[in-house]
């Protein structure tokens, strides 16, 4: 065989196989969305949006509590988390220097790699202890530190990626830094930033390690955010490894309900973007 | 929009918080017993609307350093606690931790034997010597001896035990250390030990699972998790020498013997327990109730409940594979209710 | 005309939203929180470990046993079972990954592209506990009944192919691992693929390469540091990764060659100890192997953080 064939066998062949690399990985996913509806849709009925847990061997209990607690335990780490990843973010694209930001986006970016499990046990050591009461607060709180670096990345990101001729052309017509920011490089960015904070709450949202620990779980409802809130990543830990049959359909149904609505998070966070960028080429 | 979302959501928060809290009662601790728990308080909740008591299961150990720190208002624990960790409580919380058995439960070996049908019998020693690592095959002369005419296969035994730190391993390495000297000064009694060999397992699924799924394995799990997942468990050689299964009557049994030599605190083992149809792996499992409780409702709460728990409570236990109290514990818990104060 | 005079609550306001020291004052505090949580969290990590610290000293690094009942704690089949099933699972996702991420970069269809890249990144949101369970029914038995018999058939002269199969191990967990991993593999090297200049792939393609070859050989290097950064930011996952793990890992504590052994990880121990560990010996030996975790992660993030500096010398997409 002559070189030009060799080498275009070799494209061939190479080029198939990226081709079957993106086949394996992606039908992972629908291993898993598979899995979880085989085995848990059954379960997804009116009284798992309304009803509380049941004991082992009752039928007709449900997870609303949990599906409601999830919600404002992201709530909390969201009203504490964005300021933050995003002001931050701000400052380490449009204020810092050169040592400050480095010094600052190593540590985020420590904090990313921090095992769950251990954000959890901080959490329990400077909130639970000193509260004495476990608490939707401390449970948001853990979930924060775990948004905070992606929306920290994302924020400067996408602010760096806006042109400078913007930020010149605002400062040449005599605003300050202050109000280039707040409108003109925001706004340009806006699309983005809003994306990687619903990535963020779509990784916080299936986190179980950290609540574990802080928000505890409940099997009531719980009247404030400072008790023990149930939440459905836990109560899919829970139920997962109970020796109940019905418990076990339970957790599969409450991890289709968790995907499902992370599926529609970042469905939106997506939808936003694309419009966003719609509207700027237009 | 932004603006307003933010603000409603703000709004919510408040609310959230600003609302008067029901009397909640927050009590953690061990597995084990975690079913029967969570059907008393919802029972006990429908009975009396406005108590709500949560209990969760995040395991012994775990329960008992939530009460030493504060954040729970009762623990439960599959182990009595030892000295130190009632003096940590008494000096962290001044109040001193009193245990309340409230049922009582069995520990079983399954396994999951290439050809095997029938019930297995084993003997203390050969249960430790699997776990050692020194029985290794099935058809070992102990196993036979233990089992004649049973037609054991001349296969590795994959040995699976708890990799969690629980309860349930206490119980079962305690029963071991008590019947095999080798095991008491090799590995030791605690909820999580150096196992010799063998794969662990997260949780009773953990190991249920491993042994269903291992051909040839041997584990323990909690009776109640045999029995609802209708698993095979084999018979235990107890102190008087019979091979006993675990049920409802073998495992009362165990506790009468010890119910005769009570100690005034509760905290007493019955593994390995006198009787001749005594199964050899039962134990109590406790309540730790605080012996002052400021929170006059909270107080009035926990001992209204205990007592419901000592009398219609009891009735629950056999429908989930645990046993209730013989009555000469319950009365004599009953006098330990007067010492909350 | 002179615009009127204003109150001194609007000049003080005014000052405000004009006021850059205000804002740049603001956002550092915003930014600093981030680096003082960071030190807390090290700190309490660092109190919280010094009986085992005291107690053992550097050996705890190297020490084989785990033993709760006598207080004796070594941390090396952990440190062991975290790097070998992390560098085994990033073995087998980068291949996959980054072929794939060619693939939807340069091969598909835009649409194609976009939709995969979106399928691909939802992994990203699969709660951990879904990840463990799904392993425990589907891949374990897929590995103890046909995986890794073939493997030790085949490959079993190779001491890392040995031993019985149970599905559960090492590799099990590898595996799992290196599906969480793809995500970030995936995502950010075709980011980093798609910011090649098309003036690279083109040159290639007139000098009269094949399509292979442009890419191979000219668009991937120049992407080399993007697509290693994302390796690095997938390790660091890898590194951290609890439930899963301790479902299908088998958390034996003992140091095995064999990739068919069960074994153990630092995550994996402390989400299964820590709960019921109330001697002060053994949870300060739980929270020293999260310093040391958090030890490796440093070192990592470090090498990261230093080739993404240098990538966006090159390609980035400002204007």
């Amino acid at each position: 065989m002559d070189r030009i064939a060799r080498r275009n066998l070799l494209n061939n062949i190479m080029l198939s196989l990226t081709g079957v690399c993106t086949f394996l990985t992606v039908s992972v996913l629908f291993v898993i969305l598979g899995f979880l509806v085989w085995n848990g849709i059954g379960s997804v009925d009116w009284n798992f949006f309304t009803k509380l847990p049941l004991a082992p061997g009752e039928l007709g209990g449900g997870m609303a509590n949990a599906i409601v607690g999830s919600g404002v335990v992201i709530l909390i780490a969201v009203v504490i988390g964005v300021p933050v990843g995003f002001l931050g973010g701000i400052y380490l694209a449009e204020f810092g220097g050169k040592t400050v930001p480095m010094m600052i986006r190593y540590t985020a970016d420590l904090l990313n790699g921090v095992p769950s499990i251990v954000i959890g046990i901080f959490a329990w050591t400077i909130l639970v202890v000193p509260m004495r009461h476990f608490s939707a607060w401390a449970g948001g709180f853990a979930l924060s530190l775990m948004m905070v670096p992606i929306g920290l990345r994302a924020t400067e990101q996408f602010l760096r990626g806006v042109p400078n001729s913007l930020r010149e052309g605002s400062l040449a017509l005599g605003a300050s830094k202050t109000r280039t920011i707040l409108s003109v490089i925001v706004p340009a960015a806006k699309q983005g930033i809003l994306t990687g904070l619903i990535l963020g709450v779509a990784r916080v949202a299936g986190e179980t390690a950290p609540l574990l620990f802080t928000s505890l779980n409940n099997q009531f409802w719980a009247t404030s955010a400072n008790e023990p809130t149930a939440t459905l990543p836990v109560m899919i830990f829970t139920h997962a490894i109970s020796p109940y049959e019905d418990w076990h359909r339970q957790a599969w149904a409450a991890g289709l309900v968790l995907l499902a609505l992370v599926l529609v998070a970042n469905l939106a966070a997506r939808w936003v973007l694309s419009r966003g960028v719609a509207a700027q080429r237009g | 929009m932004t603006k307003q979302v933010f603000l409603t959501g703000l709004l919510a928060l408040g609310t959230a918080v600003a609302l008067p809290a029901a009397e909640t009662i927050n009590a953690a601790g061990a597995t084990f017993p975690g079913p029967i728990y969570q059907k008393w308080f919802e029972e006990y909740h429908k009975a009396h609307p406005d108590v709500q008591i949560n209990y969760q299961a995040i395991g012994s150990g775990g329960g008992i350093r939530q009460l030493t720190e504060g954040t729970v208002d009762f623990g439960a624990s599959d182990m009595p606690m030892t000295d130190e960790q009632i003096k940590d409580v008494v000096t962290k919380r001044h109040f001193k931790p009193l245990h309340f058995p409230t049922v009582l439960g069995g520990i079983v070996p399954t396994y999951n034997v290439a050809g095997v049908n029938t019930e297995l019998k084993f003997s203390g020693e050969t249960l430790a010597g699997i776990f050692l690592g020194d029985i290794t095959k099935w058809n070992d002369a102990a196993i036979k001896k233990d089992n004649p005419g049973v037609n054991l296969p001349n296969e590795d035994i994959t040995v699976a035990h708890r990799s969690d730190s629980s309860g349930t391993s206490f119980v079962f390495t305690d029963y071991l250390s008590k019947v095999s000297p080798k095991w008491k000064s090799k590995v030791g009694a605690n909820t999580s030990v150096n196992w010799p060999v063998g794969l662990g397992g997260k949780g009773n699924e953990g190991v249920a699972g491993l042994v269903k799924q291992t051909p040839n394995s041997i584990g323990y799990v909690e009776l109640i998790y045999a029995v609802q997942n209708k698993m095979g468990y084999g018979s235990v050689k107890n102190a008087a020498g019979n091979f006993v299964k675990a049920d409802f009557n073998t495992v009362t049994e165990a506790a009468a013997g010890a119910a005769q030599n009570m100690p005034d605190d509760f905290r007493v083992s019955i593994t390995s327990a006198a009787g001749k149809n005594a199964y050899p792996i039962s134990t109590f499992t406790w309540l730790l109730i605080p012996d002052k409780i400021e929170n006059a409702a909270k107080k009035k709460a926990i001992t209204e409940f205990l007592k419901w728990m000592m009398a219609a409570g009891q009735g629950d236990a056999q429908g989930l594979s645990y046993a209730p109290l013989p009555k000469t514990v319950v009365s004599k818990e009953e006098k330990q209710v007067a010492l909350i104060k | 005309m002179a615009a009127p005079p204003q109150s001194r609550a609007r000049k003080f306001v005014k000052l405000l939203v004009n006021g850059d020291q205000v804002s740049h004052l603001v956002t550092l505090l915003f930014a600093g929180s981030v680096f003082l949580v960071t030190v807390m969290l090290v700190y309490q990590l660092w109190i919280h470990s010094e009986p085992s610290r005291g107690k053992f000293g550097f050996s705890f690094l190297w020490k084989q046993v785990w033993d709760p009942v006598t207080g004796e704690f070594g941390a090396w089949p952990f440190i062991y079972g975290t790097v070998v099933t992390s560098i085994v699972a990033l073995l087998i996702s980068v291949p996959l990954g980054v072929g794939a991420a060619i693939f939807l970069a340069e091969l598909a269809p835009p649409r194609l592209s976009n939709a995969c890249t979106f399928l691909v990144e939802l992994l990203a949101a699969v709660p951990s506990v879904i990840y463990g369970l799904l392993a425990l029914f589907t891949l374990v038995p897929l590995m103890r009944s046909y995986i890794e018999p073939f493997l030790k058939k085949t490959l079993g002269f190779l001491p890392w192919f040995t031993g019985p199969a149970y599905g559960l191990g090492y590799l099990t967990a590898a595996l799992i691992l290196a599906i969480m991993t793809f995500p970030f593999i995936i995502s950010i090297s075709r980011e980093s693929l798609l910011a090649v200049p098309r003036e690279q792939r083109e040159a290639a393609l007139a000098l009269g390469a094949t399509q292979w070859e442009s890419t191979w050989k000219v668009v991937v290097p120049y992407a080399r540091l993007g697509i290693i950064g994302s390796v690095f930011l997938a390790l660091a996952r890898a590194l951290g990764e609890t439930m899963a793990v301790t479902m299908v890992i088998g958390n034996n504590t003992s140091v095995h060659a064999s990739l068919l052994a069960p074994g153990y990880t630092i995550a994996a121990v402390i989400a299964n100890e820590f709960t019921e560990a109330t001697d002060a010996v053994h949870l300060s030996s739980l929270v020293e192997l999260g310093l040391v975790l958090f030890g490796l992660t440093m070192v990592l993030n470090a090498m990261a953080q230093l080739l993404i500096l240098a990538t966006t010398g090159k390609g980035s997409k400002r204007d």
